[in-house]
């Protein structure tokens, strides 16, 4: 959670303070084991939050703290998941080192677009970021002898996790996996984020043209941030190959994409809780109202979404910030 | 060799012109007041019921129906302004897109409950049906006409902007929004009459898609991306820049699909990749 | 050690109870269909063929209740449709799985019937390999080279084409559809004067028609999915001036589906296709299913609705020769080898492939009564699914 101080800070001292663990955010991880114990038949939807909740934090990255909106980055998810799609294919099934090398070659897909993305803002970069996920969707697509096309990649078969960790129906061993992940990931974003990168990426956010004169370049460092959550979004599509053995063309969708954005707005982007606490929201509500009303679910989703623009902007933790500053300012 | 060609050009401008008017309403509200309108494929959704309706449901010729199509979805796109959109002019680029995602998701839902899933029938009248073979090229003859009307809407546009009052107002709130204000123009009411005046096209675009690519309640967000991708091909506020490259973009389309069908959805997606960075703010954006 | 014994006793009594609710009867059957996004309408009418089905015969079975859980997977989504198979039987504690509208969809859920010995029925996805990924899996549907193979063979011999230019979707079905034609085609003498593939939701179809038109073709075989694209390239093909009047146009089902020749009007007057299901077959079971189809929903049942319909005759069937027992495996041994006059007419499960045996008809598209329909000009009986039957003669 960050916090916006008035008076004049040291920025080592700003950074020091950021960094401690908050009791709330202790008692938010220790709350995601909860659904071992009370919730034991959602596991598998819990395993695919965690995910989604990667993807989201990945998106945070760029688009609460440096300040690129991109309608594209399921590109580097189904990066990662066709990778670790075809290899496993080929006979390599093992969960730890492919994750790995789904993450690298998301990173080096990520790596190589930055160049074309970094020089952009606003609205020609938001197409640009659409139009280089469309692209690779499309190229998906023709080649399907390579990726199954429409039909999604068949024979993916992950080993154990560890030799003995066998991903089951009852999703425990995918819950587990995908939930350590993404608090080892989580770790380092949150790292990267308090540290003085992390403090020059806010500025490009709200002045990419100055940033230069005080020693930042702005180029260089959107390159690196991208690339990282390009990184990251291809741990996100890795893990849903591994916990469900499928995957196609929809891991590289405008679908994916748009969700993903969505549950970041809805927590409120550029507060490193935002797409956890998002996705939680919103693929709880999904599950909630399409098993309520199966066919007219998108009505519901659709009226929280407007409820939340209307009443919560700057999404939930953007809502819950100002109720607790007014809360705070308020005692006597 | 060139008979095909032709055709070819012939379909793709056409196709062109079907999207500049579901387009062109959007490049310039989003010109003029910056508010992203993602709800605008749901306006060109509207047109399209309403003509199906009325003709399937009420007997009206199709003819009659498009006027009825462009002022049900500008009357539709006035109460969503008054009541939701007019909150959100100083919220964030990601506040509109959430709410107006929000707006097309209930309107597909909508649209799912009250007509139910099927793909709506239409037929349009003999007369526009068919082709007439000009040079040994076959043109077809609601093609003929979509293009026809699209042009007239454009000449009309032009005309209403650079020679009435209004246009006026409109090019000063697009050009410098702030200054607009300062000199007295009413920005807002402008903008309301725009925003019903580009929604309302939306709806007669959809109105007119039907026959060609039908029409069912998945087609707000299918035809959201091809807007988007004209919009910002062309050049926010700018209603040249919309139709060159609704052109260019049918054209691409078509004759990417006619010369090299592997490359299929592919070439449009290219085209707009390298547009945007030779020139970042559209053809005819500026910024 | 009180406290331990009262936990045991108690999750006696729960697991008791447990047993004796299965035992007083119910059976769960879990559903997978898309009931919105772009397929709503196949998913819906899915639906509605299941539920007449159930008003047609009761609702209870072999002295068992049925019970419905019915899951929406919005579209192709295999994660998602592999999820919500797992949440069936570990949340929702269903005996069988059913439903499957999209081969993506079905292919995921075929690895969760695998895993937990579930009994599913495939009642639509048209994909060959789909049954080949449980040994529990029975399919109600077709495949798709069933309807290929079978026009294939025809049209070169009694439809006496010599020439073909295939049309088709560029996905699984689409290929499927397009080797089968191809090759069965070709074997019986026809030549392919080229192929076309498009991609899956393309909105103007006007490039590739035109690529048909260079080639003055004698006859064009298209395959599209169902909804909007039919309509669509009907009348691309018809404002080339490329019409069943000059050329043969060959289909499958979904282009001449009642919603489709609604769309496309006059155009289609004269499309051949082949095709295992109309609703106008005039049969006894038909005449039944169609008028309590409309009763019910005021509509037609399409190949969906029937999918759905003969899934739950299967489902029924099995359940009373195995006496209510729900082992996957037992349900599977009990539909193998089943048949019955369906409304499509006297189908059966193939006991070694567990996949579709049914009658394709050859059919044209006439207006009878001012009203388009699809009229039997022939028919092939007892196909079986030529893919597999070729990887056997393979062994």
């Amino acid at each position: 959670m960050t916090m916006t101080s008035a008076t004049v800070v040291e920025p080592r001292a700003l950074l020091l303070a950021q960094n401690r663990w908050h009791p709330v955010e202790i008692a938010f991880w220790l709350a995601t084991l909860l659904p071992f114990y009370f919730f034991p038949s959602y596991l598998s939807l819990a395993s695919q939050i965690a995910i989604a909740a990667l993807f989201a934090l990945s998106l945070d990255l760029i688009l609460g703290y440096a300040g690129i909106v991109s309608l594209g980055h399921a590109a580097y998810f189904g990066m990662g998941a066709y990778t670790v799609g075809l290899i496993s294919k080929l006979g390599w099934g093992e969960p730890l080192s492919l994750l790995v090398v789904g993450a690298l070659s998301a990173g080096l897909l990520g790596y190589v677009t930055s160049f074309i993305i970094a020089p952009f803002r606003h609205l020609t970069l938001i197409m640009i970021t659409l139009g280089i996920g469309l692209l690779l969707l499309e190229a998906a697509n023709s080649a399907s002898w390579l990726t199954g096309g429409a039909d999604g990649l068949q024979g993916v078969r992950i080993w154990p996790l560890l030799n003995t960790f066998e991903f089951d129906l009852w999703g425990y061993t995918a819950y587990s996996y995908s939930l350590i992940v993404l608090f080892v990931v989580f770790l380092v974003a949150r790292r990267l984020i308090h540290s003085p990168f992390g403090l020059a990426l806010r500025g490009i956010r709200e002045n990419a043209v100055r940033m230069p004169a005080i020693g930042a370049p702005s180029r260089t460092h959107i390159r690196k941030i991208y690339t990282i959550s390009a990184i990251m979004a291809g741990i996100a599509g890795a893990l849903i190959v591994e916990t469900t053995e499928t995957v196609s063309l929809e891991a590289l969708s405008f679908e994916r994409s748009a969700d993903v954005l969505v549950m970041l707005i809805v927590g409120g982007a550029g507060r490193l809780y935002g797409g956890i606490v998002g996705s939680i929201i919103y693929m709880v509500a999904r599950d909630q109202f399409s098993g309520v009303n199966p066919q007219y679910w998108y009505f519901w989703i659709g009226l929280l979404l407007v409820a939340i623009v209307m009443f919560l902007p700057n999404g939930v933790l953007g809502g819950l910030q100002r109720l607790t500053a007014g809360w705070k300012s308020r005692k006597p | 060799m060139i008979g095909p060609f032709v055709a070819v050009m012939f379909d793709g401008f056409a196709y062109g012109m079907l999207l500049f008017l579901m387009s062109v309403g959007l490049s310039v509200t989003l010109g003029m007041m910056n508010f992203v309108n993602l709800a605008h494929g749901s306006f060109a959704m509207i047109g399209g019921y309403v003509t199906v309706t009325l003709m399937n449901h009420l007997g009206w010729p199709f003819l009659a129906t498009l006027p009825a199509a462009f002022l049900v979805a500008a009357v539709f796109s006035v109460a969503f302004e008054r009541t939701l959109f007019r909150r959100l002019y100083q919220a964030t680029d990601l506040d509109q897109v959430l709410l107006t995602i929000g707006l097309v998701f209930m309107s597909i839902a909508a649209v799912a409950y009250i007509y139910g899933t099927e793909l709506q029938p239409i037929h349009v009248p003999d007369y526009l049906r068919g082709f007439v073979t000009l040079w040994g090229v076959n043109f077809a003859v609601y093609r003929l006409f979509l293009v026809a009307v699209a042009l007239a809407v454009s000449a009309l546009l032009v005309v209403g902007l650079e020679y009435t009052r209004f246009g006026a107002q409109v090019r000063a709130a697009v050009d410098n929004q702030r200054m607009a204000r300062g000199l007295g123009i009413d920005v807002d009411r402008s903008f309301a009459y725009t925003f019903a005046l580009g929604s309302g096209l939306a709806g007669l675009g959809g109105a007119l898609a039907v026959e060609i690519v039908g029409l069912d309640h998945s087609f707000a967000l299918v035809y959201l991306v091809y807007v988007l991708i004209i919009v910002s091909v062309g050049g926010l506020g700018s209603i040249a820049g919309s139709l060159l490259a609704a052109i260019v973009i049918g054209i691409s389309d078509t004759a990417g699909k006619y010369y090299f069908p592997y490359l299929g959805a592919f070439l449009i997606y290219l085209v707009m990749i390298i547009v945007l960075m030779w020139r970042p703010a559209g053809l005819f954006g500026r910024r | 050690m009180r406290k331990w014994l009262v936990g045991i006793a108690g999750a006696a009594a729960l697991l008791a109870g447990a047993a004796s609710a299965q035992a007083q009867g119910t059976v769960k059957i879990g559903l997978i269909l898309p009931l919105s996004g772009q397929f709503a309408d196949t998913g819906v009418q899915m639906r509605n063929g299941i539920q007449t089905y159930i008003k047609q015969h009761g609702d209870k079975v072999a002295g068992k209740k049925i019970e419905l859980v019915i899951k929406d997977v919005g579209g192709i989504n295999p994660p998602l449709a592999k999820r919500l198979s797992q949440e069936l039987i570990v949340r929702d504690k269903v005996d069988i799985l059913g439903g499957y509208v999209l081969t993506p969809n079905a292919f995921a859920g075929g690895d969760v019937s695998k895993d937990a010995k579930k009994f599913m029925v495939v009642m639509n996805a048209a994909t060959s390999a789909i049954t080949l990924k449980s040994p529990q899996m029975i399919r109600t549907s077709m495949t798709l080279p069933q309807s290929g193979d079978t026009f294939g063979k025809w049209a070169a011999t009694k439809g006496g084409i010599k020439s073909c230019y295939t049309m088709v979707s560029d996905y699984g079905p689409g290929h499927d559809v397009e080797q089968a034609f191809i090759k069965a085609f070709t074997a019986s003498g026809g030549k392919i004067a080229g192929s076309v593939r498009f991609p899956v939701a393309n909105p103007d179809f006007a490039a590739f028609v035109q690529r048909a038109k260079d080639v003055n073709p004698e006859c064009v075989f298209i395959f599209v999915p169902g909804g909007t694209q039919p309509a669509a390239i009907a009348k691309a093909l018809a404002e080339r001036g490329l019409t069943p009047k000059n050329i043969k146009m060959l289909g499958t089902g979904e282009l001449t589906g009642e919603q489709s020749l609604n769309g496309m009007g006059d155009a289609g007057i004269g499309i051949i296709s082949a095709w295992h299901y109309d609703h106008v077959q005039d049969n006894p079971q038909n005449k039944q299913f169609v008028k309590l189809h409309n009763e019910m929903f005021k509509r037609n049942p399409d190949l969906f609705s029937l999918g759905g319909y003969d899934g739950m005759h299967a489902i029924y069937e099995a359940l009373k020769k195995t006496k209510g027992d729900t082992d996957g495996e037992k349900l599977v041994a009990a539909a193998k080898g089943m048949k019955w006059n369906s409304p499509r007419g006297p189908m059966s499960i193939d006991p070694e492939t567990r996949d579709v045996v049914q009658t394709i008809y050859i059919r044209k598209v006439e207006k009878v009564n001012g009203v388009l329909q699809n009229v039997i000009i022939d028919k092939v009986e007892q196909v079986k699914d030529p893919v597999k039957e070729a990887m056997k003669a393979k062994k």
